[in-house]
């Protein structure tokens, strides 16, 4: 199985005769925008009264809810899609909001938008509907010509010639002109308003990178949260676990100590008991370390531990692991916790007989593709194991895709940037 | 008996040299990191050697490869594994090349004293000592496994134990049952798994291990 990027040019999502109407409709919703223009035109200076206030308060996210149907549309004409530039504002309350919002460039983009789209992409959407039905008009011209009254369809280019029934025929080869015409640019004319939405409606370079800051001081938000809490639940793990029984057999061991002269028996049952405390908090160590960083993965790195993973399974896992070295300590411990974690999944809803693990780099990625035949239907549920994982990869600017229809198979598809650089080549850790 | 030690922590290895010597044991020498390990092993040829996984200098699993390298050059060459931690991947590797006189103990078993040195003895005469954690691990992994779903629970518990590499002997004395009750668990057990009876304990550890990691 190939993984491949996502082709440059994505095709138009609107069947071909579908996209008379939508340019039609476009044609329309074009010039219901003046009326949005206006709207904003108008209130903007009207602040200055305060009047202006209440009214953008109503207009503007009339206007973006107006852009937003826009940006879908035109997303799916171009085939990609376009993202949504807005800042949010930093605080709650009404003036804040009006004073990010003035000061946002999407705001001022979403209004020129709206004055261009009337007037470039009217024309634009109109010549690519009225191409069509320009062709569907002459084809069936005799025929209106037939069954109208004189002096409706008989007198085409303002009544400069006047046709008969027989003669009408002879204005079908303008329906197969336009016809041609609207085959050649009728798509091209709606992807040229697609592009000239995007220029405007689309985030500027600037917008672009506050997006990307948002985006990343909220992982990292994530990321931070998630570490404290981890941190909290091994301190708690030790405080409750380790150290209660370190203090417990050193009590033994004391007691053991005074008595052993006076009741040798009494001491030998103090003395089994310190050793029994003692195993069990170094089995405790054991676990709380294997959550840390498993011992495996630092032995063998990834390959070796998904290997040792996937042999616990109470199922069948084939591993393909294919990669030029280890990727860097914290991307090979994510990928390890996100595998380990969709294995658990798959053991405990899945009702899989048989799982697999795919594991490549390519594009600078880490592709992590975790199979089964179970029965399907995983979803992203916050707070569930799949979620988990896409808050661990998030934190690594990874993501995580479920292909999961109800009755299986469940296929799990997560990426990690990780730079071929700073991949370690390693001595083979071959054994015999 | 001649015993080689690795282990790089100073206390647990003057322990180590203790508890063996204490019990008739000859250590030859005590090795604190592995490349001196596999000179060590060939070396002096001991009766049993008792090997930490984690050594210097990477700290890795050092001294799981210095044992496999050992027995690649001196077939057989008893090495007992011990780990903090216990991966069946490593089970598996210690287990390749078949032939016994292998054991994978969790280092808490040391603890265990009578226990460690019957898994040490075992070790030199040729036997096998695995830890019941990793029987645990591969027979949890099996309970799918329709063959395994039909023996009683009294036959896996013996099942387990005999995968540990115990004898029928040291069964019987574990379950508080006779060795005859044992000794008709296992051929029950070796019937509802479709593998050859065999009286030979070893090869009937490696029957059984090969049994349940196939999976």
């Amino acid at each position: 199985m190939t993984i491949t990027q996502a082709p440059p040019q994505a095709p138009m999502r609107f069947p071909r005769l579908a996209q008379p109407f939508i340019a039609l409709f476009l044609a329309v919703l074009a010039e219901l925008g003046i009326a949005f223009f206006v709207l904003n035109v108008v209130a903007v200076p009207l602040i200055a009264v305060w009047v202006g206030i209440p009214l953008l308060l109503v207009f503007v996210p009339c206007v973006r809810w107006f852009a937003n149907c826009h940006r879908t549309l035109f997303g799916a004409i171009s085939g990609t899609e376009i993202p949504r530039p807005y800042k949010k504002p930093p605080l709650p309350g009404v003036l804040m909001w009006l004073r990010t919002t003035l000061t946002d460039p999407a705001t001022w983009r979403d209004i020129a938008w709206l004055l261009a789209n009337a007037v470039v992409g009217f024309v634009l959407t109109l010549v690519s509907a009225v191409l069509f039905f320009t062709t569907a008009f002459y084809l069936i011209y005799p025929l209106l010509v037939g069954v109208t009254p004189h002096g409706v369809f008989d007198e085409p280019f303002g009544g400069l010639i006047t046709l008969n029934f027989w003669q009408s025929f002879g204005m079908v080869p303008l329906g197969l002109v336009a016809f041609g015409l609207w085959y050649a640019v009728g798509e091209r004319l709606l992807k040229a308003d697609a592009v000239l939405g995007r220029s405007l409606l689309g985030p500027t370079e600037s917008a672009k990178l506050a997006i990307r800051v948002r985006e990343l001081s909220e992982s990292r938000a994530e990321t931070v949260d998630t570490q404290a809490a981890e941190l909290r639940r091994i301190e708690r793990d030790l405080h409750d676990g380790a150290q209660a029984r370190l203090a417990a057999l050193s009590m033994n061991l004391g007691m053991a100590e005074e008595m052993v002269s006076r009741d040798p028996a009494q001491a030998a049952a103090l003395l089994t008991e310190a050793r029994e405390s003692a195993s069990t908090a170094l089995s405790e160590l054991r676990d709380l370390v294997r959550g840390i960083h498993p011992p495996v993965l630092a032995d063998r790195g990834l390959e070796g531990a998904v290997k040792a993973l996937a042999l616990t399974c109470p199922f069948k896992v084939d591993v393909t692991i294919e990669l030029p070295g280890r990727p860097p300590a914290p991307v090979e411990s994510a990928a390890y916790f996100a595998v380990a974690e969709a294995l658990a999944n798959i053991v405990k809803h899945s009702a899989a007989t048989t799982a697999w693990i795919q594991i490549t780099h390519e594009s600078e990625r880490l592709h992590i593709l975790v199979g089964d035949d179970g029965v399907g239907g995983a979803t992203v549920r916050p707070g569930g194991g799949l979620h988990g994982i896409e808050r661990r990869l998030n934190a690594f600017d990874g993501t995580l895709t479920v292909a999961s229809p109800t009755g299986g198979p469940t296929t799990v598809i997560m990426e990690l940037p990780c730079e071929s650089s700073s991949l370690k080549i390693t001595p083979s850790s071959g054994t015999a | 008996m001649r015993v080689v030690i690795a282990e790089d922590h100073a206390l647990l290895r003057d322990g180590l040299i203790r508890l063996l010597e204490a019990h008739d044991f000859q250590v030859v020498e005590a090795v604190d990191n592995g490349p001196r390990l596999v000179p060590a092993l060939v070396e002096h040829r001991p009766d049993v050697a008792v090997v930490d996984v984690r050594l210097p200098p990477t700290f890795t699993d050092e001294g799981l490869k210095a044992a496999i390298e050992a027995r690649r050059q001196v077939p057989n060459l008893p090495i007992l594994v011990l780990s903090q931690y216990v991966e069946q991947l490593y089970a598996r590797e210690l287990l390749t090349g078949g032939g016994g006189a292998v054991g994978y103990l969790l280092k808490d078993r040391v603890s265990n004293v009578a226990d460690f040195l019957d898994s040490v003895r075992r070790v030199a005469g040729g036997g096998t000592a695995m830890d019941p954690d990793v029987i645990g691990q591969l027979l949890a992994r099996n309970t799918r496994d329709e063959p395994i779903s039909r023996l009683t629970p009294r036959e896996s518990e013996v099942l387990g134990l005999m995968a540990e590499g115990r004898s029928n002997a040291a069964i019987a004395a574990a379950l508080f049952v006779t060795e005859k009750a044992v000794s008709k668990h296992t051929n029950n057990i070796f019937a509802k798994l479709d593998l050859p009876p065999s009286e030979d304990d070893n090869r009937r550890v490696m029957a059984v291990l090969t049994y349940l990691s196939s999976r």
